[in-house]
C-alpha cells in the first residue's frame, strides 16, 4: 500500500499547528522551546514528502540546512534558559517580567 | 571537488571577509589579557573597513556590467542593490564597533564574543543583500539572528538583558518555524525553490487560485515582518531594544531592520514580482498599521530606549511605503535606511555618553536640563531627534520627502497621506525631550563619561546627517549612478 503525498502534508499541517498551541499555550521556556522545534519538524516532513511528490531534490536539501541551523540555535537557546533558570531560579516566560511598558 | 572550486566565490566575497575577520577575533581573544581587549575592537574595524572596501570595489566594477554576476548555481547574485547594502551595512557594524569599547570596559564584560558576533551577525546581512533562493534567504536570515540572540543578553547576569535575550530568542524561533512553513508551502506550489523559478511560475499559474501559493507567501511575510518589526509581529521589540545592551541595541535598530528590508525586497520583487496583486493590498494596510501603532506607542512611553524602539516601528512603516512603490522606491528605501541608521546611531551615541558604568541617563525625566550640564551632548541628542521627526534641514526630512514622493507616484496616496499624519504626530514625543533638555529644571546631575571613540562615532552620524540634509541631490546621484 503506497500512503498518497496529501496524507503526508495533512499530518505535517497538524503537527505545526500542535507545535504553534503549544507556544501559545504553555508558559514553561523549555516547553514553548520543544513546540518550536514541533514546528521545524513539521516543516521538515512537509519538505520531504513534497520533494518525493515533485520529484525535485531541492526541498531534501533544505531540510539539511534546516537542521543545521536548527541545532545550532538549539546550542544558543538551551544556553540562555540555563541563564534565566540561574538568575531567576525558574523557567517561566511569566517570571520574566521586567520589561514592559 | 571540480564542481566546489567552480562556484563563484567573488560573488559572496564581503561576506567572507567578516567572517574571516570573526573567527581571527576568536581567536586572537584566547591570547589577549583583560586590559588588552581593545585590539580586538580594531581587529574588527579592520573587518567593516574591508569589507566596505571590496564591496565598494565590487560596486565600481558591477556598475559597468550589462548583467548582474551570479554564483553557486544561480542562488547568490551580485547586483548593485546588493552592494550598496552592503556598503551600509559594513558602516553601521563599524560605527557599532567603535561606540562599544568603553561601555564594556566600564560594565566589566569586554568578551572577545562581543566583536565576532557583530561581525557574523553582519555577514549574514551581507548573505541576505544578495539572496536569490530560498535557501539563501533563509541561512542569511538565520546567521543575522543568532548572534543577535546572544548579544541581546551578553549583559548578564542583568536580568532585563537576560530577559531581553529569551523573549528574542523564543518570538524569533517562532517566527522563523513560519517563515520556514511558508517557504515549504511556496516549494511545493511552485515546485522550486529559485527566485527565478518562482518568478516564472507566479506569472504563468493564475496563483490567486492556489491556496498553497497563498499561504506561503503569507507565512513568509509573518517571518520576514518579524525582522523588520512590522505590526502585528513587533511585539517584541520594545522589549529587546531596552534590555539588550545599548550598543547592540544601537547595531540592531540599524543594521538588522536594513538586512530585514534588504531580504523582503528581494523576495518581493525578485521572487514574487507576479504576484504582486497578492502582497501589495496586505503589506499597504499593515504599513499603515505599524506607523500609527509605533508612534502612538512612542507617546506612551518614559523611558528612552523603550521610546526609540517605538520609534523604530514607526520608522519600519514609513520604510515600507517606499518598499511598495517598487523601483521607484529602492533608492529612497536605501536612502532612507542610510540616514536612518546615522540618526538611530546617533541618539544611542548620546545614550552612551551620559553613562559611566552603574547609572545610565535612561527615564526621559532624567533627561532635564540637559543643556546645563553638558551642553554638546544636549545639541547633539537635538539634531538626531529633529532628524528622527523629519525637519529640514536635517537628513531625515530629505528622506522622508525621498519616501512619500516616491509613494505618491506610484499611486499609494492614502498611505502617504497616512504617513505625514504620523510624522506630525510623532513630533510631540521627540519634541517632548528637547523641551525637557533646554527649558526643564534639572534634578541632579546625570551619569557622563567621555570616549574617543565614541565621540569619532557621533561625529561622522552628525556630519553625515548634515551634509546629506545640506546637499541631498549628491548622494541620490551616488546612488543613481
Amino acid at each position: 500500500m503506497i500512503v498518497p503525498v496529501s496524507y503526508y502534508l495533512i499530518l505535517a499541517a497538524i503537527l505545526f499547528s500542535i507545535g504553534v498551541t503549544g507556544v501559545l499555550v504553555r508558559r514553561n521556556a523549555i516547553i514553548v522551546f520543544m513546540s518550536i522545534e514541533l514546528m521545524l519538524n513539521a516543516v521538515n516532513l512537509s519538505f520531504v514528502a513534497m520533494s518525493r511528490a515533485l520529484d525535485s531534490l531541492d526541498g531534501q536539501v533544505f531540510v539539511f540546512f534546516v537542521m543545521t541551523v536548527a541545532a545550532a540555535e538549539v546550542a544558543v537557546g538551551l544556553a540562555l534558559i540555563v541563564a534565566i533558570f540561574r538568575s531567576l531560579g525558574s523557567a517561566d516566560v511569566d517570571d520574566a517580567h521586567v520589561l514592559r511598558g | 571537488m571540480e564542481r566546489f572550486l567552480a562556484q563563484n566565490w567573488t560573488v559572496i566575497q564581503p561576506a567572507l571577509f567578516l567572517t574571516f575577520t570573526a573567527v581571527v577575533v576568536l581567536l586572537v581573544d584566547l591570547w589577549l589579557k583583560e586590559e588588552e581587549r581593545d585590539w580586538l575592537a580594531y581587529f574588527s574595524l579592520v573587518g567593516f573597513g574591508g569589507a566596505g572596501v571590496i564591496a565598494a570595489r565590487q560596486w565600481m566594477a558591477t556598475r559597468a556590467l550589462e548583467s548582474p554576476v551570479t554564483g553557486f548555481g544561480g542562488m547568490v547574485v551580485l547586483d548593485t542593490f546588493s552592494l550598496l547594502f552592503q556598503l551600509l551595512f559594513a558602516l553601521v557594524g563599524f560605527l557599532a564597533v567603535l561606540m562599544a569599547p568603553r561601555y564594556l570596559e566600564r560594565r566589566h564584560m569586554q568578551r572577545g564574543e562581543f566583536y565576532a558576533l557583530l561581525l557574523f551577525s553582519t555577514a549574514g546581512m551581507s548573505l541576505l543583500a544578495g539572496a536569490q533562493d530560498l535557501i539563501i534567504l533563509f541561512l542569511g536570515i538565520e546567521v543575522l539572528s543568532i548572534p543577535l540572540y546572544i548579544l541581546a543578553g551578553f549583559a548578564r547576569p542583568r536580568l532585563d538583558s537576560e530577559e531581553a535575550a529569551l523573549k528574542y530568542f523564543l518570538l524569533g524561533a517562532f517566527a522563523t518555524g513560519f517563515l520556514l512553513y511558508g517557504t515549504a508551502l511556496l516549494f511545493g506550489a511552485t515546485g522550486t525553490t529559485n527566485f527565478e523559478g518562482l518568478r516564472n511560475s507566479a506569472a504563468a499559474a493564475e496563483p490567486r487560485q492556489n491556496l498553497m501559493f497563498m499561504v506561503g507567501v503569507a507565512l513568509l511575510l509573518v517571518g520576514l515582518g518579524f525582522k523588520i518589526s512590522m505590526a502585528p509581529f513587533h511585539q517584541w521589540t520594545p522589549d529587546v531594544y531596552q534590555g539588550a545592551p545599548t550598543p547592540v541595541t544601537a547595531f540592531m535598530i540599524a543594521a538588522t531592520k536594513a538586512g530585514g528590508f534588504a531580504g523582503l525586497i528581494r523576495l518581493l520583487y525578485w521572487g514574487l514580482a507576479p504576484a504582486r496583486d497578492v502582497w501589495m493590498p496586505l503589506l499597504a494596510v499593515l504599513a499603515a498599521v505599524t506607523m500609527t501603532w509605533g508612534n502612538v506607542g512612542a507617546l506612551l512611553q518614559r523611558n528612552i530606549k523603550r521610546m526609540l524602539a517605538y520609534s523604530s516601528i514607526a520608522h519600519a512603516g514609513y520604510v515600507l511605503v517606499g518598499v511598495l512603490s517598487g523601483s521607484l522606491g529602492f533608492v529612497a528605501v536605501l536612502v532612507y535606511l542610510l540616514i536612518y541608521a546615522l540618526m538611530n546611531l546617533g541618539a544611542f551615541g548620546v545614550i552612551l555618553l551620559l553613562e559611566d558604568g552603574e547609572r545610565e541617563v535612561l527615564d526621559l525625566e532624567e533627561y532635564r536640563g540637559l543643556a546645563r550640564f553638558h551642553p554638546g551632548a544636549a545639541l547633539l541628542m537635538s539634531l538626531f531627534l529633529l532628524s528622527l521627526a523629519g525637519f529640514p534641514p536635517t537628513a531625515g526630512f530629505f528622506g522622508k520627502f525621498l519616501l512619500f514622493t516616491a509613494g505618491v507616484s506610484s499611486g499609494l496616496l492614502w498611505l502617504v497621506v497616512v504617513a505625514v499624519l504620523n510624522s506630525v504626530l510623532s513630533v510631540f514625543y521627540y519634541a517632548r525631550v528637547i523641551v525637557k533638555m533646554y527649558m526643564q529644571e534639572p534634578v541632579e546631575a546625570p551619569a557622563f563619561s567621555r570616549s574617543w571613540l565614541l565621540a569619532g562615532a557621533l561625529a561622522v552620524a552628525a556630519v553625515g546627517i548634515l551634509l546629506i540634509g545640506l546637499y541631498p541631490t549628491v548622494v541620490v546621484q551616488f546612488i543613481v549612478s
